[in-house]
């Protein structure tokens, strides 16, 4: 009797609580688990989302076509027994990706916290100048943003105007550059450090002021204290913030594509891999090859996202004292 | 006492030069947008031209030709659309993340350990890798096309930064109201409608708002999903608006438009700016 009412109580216990967790576990399935199968599948074949009847299990000549021209291919005879030509915009979008990545991460993070131990001072309205550096991170991943990013670097845009009112001649049009268009965008993030600093702002309240008083009078200057104390107690912050930042800046589409008007700009120099993913899939209906590209995505994010965890055993402390 | 009044002098000197560092930097940083909202009410022939913020003359113009729209549909209606859909989405994710936070921060079930380990999997998960078959998938439905590719995967908390947000905030709460219901016979359900939910507000206002504002923003499955300018929202609109190479002749009405579309973010923000600061400690996200 008394097993039979544990055991009543056991799953009832359990049906209630995943009565709640159903929409999740419907959603995990159906829009998360499900696709993640389908699409490693897919990625080895040539689905035409057009013509699904004429789809074939090509192996693995997608990830041929991708990384191809590493090994000097730039045609192979691929499985179904047709010649086939290595893409050559896919390293192009990979080594624009990962310079932005590697650019603009650590130069958002680095004015972030910059501007989070200036703002962290006992000023009269901080609260308002911490608002109006907000507002581009409200505003940044908009489209209205990328539009007018456009128009501010272009040949007579925003930008050239105020130069030439200092008297620089013969400038370029940033965007349509292929020198400077990946540096426009660059900045574009960058200018959107508003959330990071927020995230070092909430952590540098955390810190002690007893630390920075002890320090003082042992004679540490304000940037020993820096990066003795400061540096160390935000480490776990920073790597938080540093693992969110790169797994997002791998996935940027709307400002490239914008900025780029649907294509990867002058010379593919702002094809991101994303927007090369969109192209092929959704331009070219080579949605296999998409599918092949978004896993080799997850896998880059997946490497980058363990090297930084795993580097963050000599970076980062937890606790005082360490 | 000399030595005290030097000490005040010094830091009112650091104080001031301070103020004028931020305020500087603050102008740079904000003069962009403020460059397009104000650009908006300038004649269109003279806004590249004049790169100051205060117009010579000041026309609504552009506002006029812009709310027009392009291909017989005009803003107003990519306007509504947005906002139905956006709320839509908003009560799609309130319910069911909120749903699925609960029975990870407050039931026992076996299987708990698993399955929150999996959502936080998910949570870094990038969403090109479940694109294609999600696409595939929405097509046989018939939903390419509509809004339901965008607003049915917030029904089903596939947003698990929400989930982790609530689940966080619900840990927080006091336990002791929930026993105490619990001995006076309130089932777990009751305990989740009459007593988290409404304690669990600010959290809710949080995701409601960031709901609201990413969906608002959101451009990429707009753009694989709605299809045709009726259904159109208003960040879809935007970019057809300014067309591929860029050869808009009327920028004027492209800015006034582009500062339409920031004004609900301006409101919510300045509205709701507690919760921002909430939503973005606890989760890091976006930005």
């Amino acid at each position: 009797m008394q097993i039979m009412s544990g055991s009543i109580r056991f799953f009832r216990r359990n049906a209630v609580a995943y009565m709640f967790l159903t929409p999740w576990l419907i959603g995990f399935f159906a829009l998360t688990l499900y696709p993640l199968a389908y699409s490693l599948g897919l990625s080895f074949t040539n689905y035409d989302f057009t013509k699904p009847d004429s789809t074939q299990w090509i192996g693995l000549d997608n990830y041929i076509k991708m990384f191809g021209s590493l090994f000097g291919v730039s045609e192979f005879t691929s499985t179904t027994g047709e010649l086939m030509r290595v893409d050559p915009y896919y390293l192009k979008s990979l080594s624009v990706t990962l310079i932005y990545v590697f650019v603009s991460v650590p130069l958002k993070l680095i004015f972030a916290l910059a501007v989070a131990v200036l703002m962290n001072q006992k000023l009269r309205g901080i609260s308002f100048y911490r608002v109006v550096y907000y507002i581009p991170t409200l505003l940044g991943g908009s489209v209205a943003i990328a539009v007018l990013w456009r128009k501010l670097f272009e040949k007579d845009g925003l930008v050239n105007g105020v130069l030439s009112a200092f008297g620089f001649t013969d400038l370029p049009s940033w965007i349509t550059n292929p020198n400077f268009a990946l540096a426009t965008l660059i900045l574009l993030t960058v200018w959107q450090f508003g959330s990071s600093m927020i995230i070092f702002l909430a952590g540098l309240k955390q810190i002690p002021q007893e630390y920075y008083d002890a320090a003082s009078v042992d004679g540490a200057t304000k940037v020993r204290q820096f990066f003795s104390i400061t540096i160390p107690l935000l480490s776990p912050v920073i790597l938080f913030t540093l693992v969110i930042q790169i797994i997002s800046a791998f996935q940027v589409f709307t400002q490239a594509y914008i900025i780029g008007g649907g294509k990867g700009g002058v010379l593919n120099s702002t094809l991101f891999y994303t927007l090369h993913l969109y192209i092929q899939g959704w331009q070219y209906h080579q949605m296999g090859y998409a599918s092949g590209m978004a896993w080799v995505l997850l896998l880059i994010i997946g490497v980058f996202t363990a090297i930084v965890f795993r580097s963050s055993d000599w970076w980062v402390s937890y606790g005082v004292g360490e | 006492m000399g030595s005290v009044n030097n000490m005040k002098n010094k830091t009112l000197v650091r104080h001031t030069l301070t103020h004028i560092f931020i305020i500087t930097l603050g102008l740079f940083m904000i003069y962009p947008v403020v460059w397009m909202i104000v650009s908006s009410f300038k004649p269109n022939n003279l806004i590249f031209s004049d790169p100051s913020l205060i117009p010579k003359t000041l026309t609504f113009e552009n506002y006029f030709i812009g709310w027009k729209g392009y291909a017989g549909t005009s803003f107003a209606t990519f306007f509504t659309n947005s906002l139905l859909m956006c709320l839509a989405a908003v009560v799609g994710n309130l319910i069911s993340c909120s749903m699925a936070a609960y029975a990870f921060a407050r039931l026992k079930f076996t299987g708990k350990r698993f399955w929150f380990t999996i959502m936080m999997i998910t949570l870094m998960l990038p969403g090109h890798v479940t694109l294609v078959p999600r696409y595939v998938l929405f097509n046989t439905f018939g939903w390419v096309g509509s809004y339901l590719p965008i607003v049915v995967p917030k029904f089903l908390a596939t947003d698990a930064f929400f989930v982790f947000l609530l689940v966080q905030f619900i840990r927080g709460l006091p336990k002791e109201v929930e026993e105490a219901a619990i001995v006076d016979g309130c089932s777990k359900v009751g305990v989740f409608l009459r007593i988290i939910l409404p304690l669990a507000t600010p959290a809710l206002v949080t995701t409601a708002l960031f709901t609201f504002l990413w969906t608002w923003d959101d451009f990429f499955n707009h753009l694989l999903y709605l299809t045709k300018p009726d259904i159109f929202t208003v960040s879809r609109a935007l970019r057809t608006f300014v067309g591929d190479a860029g050869a808009v002749s009327n920028w004027g009405s492209a800015l006034a438009m582009a500062t339409l579309s920031i004004v609900p973010a301006f409101i919510l923000f300045f509205s709701l700016q507690r919760y921002f600061v909430q939503g973005i400690t606890t989760t890091g996200i976006k930005g």
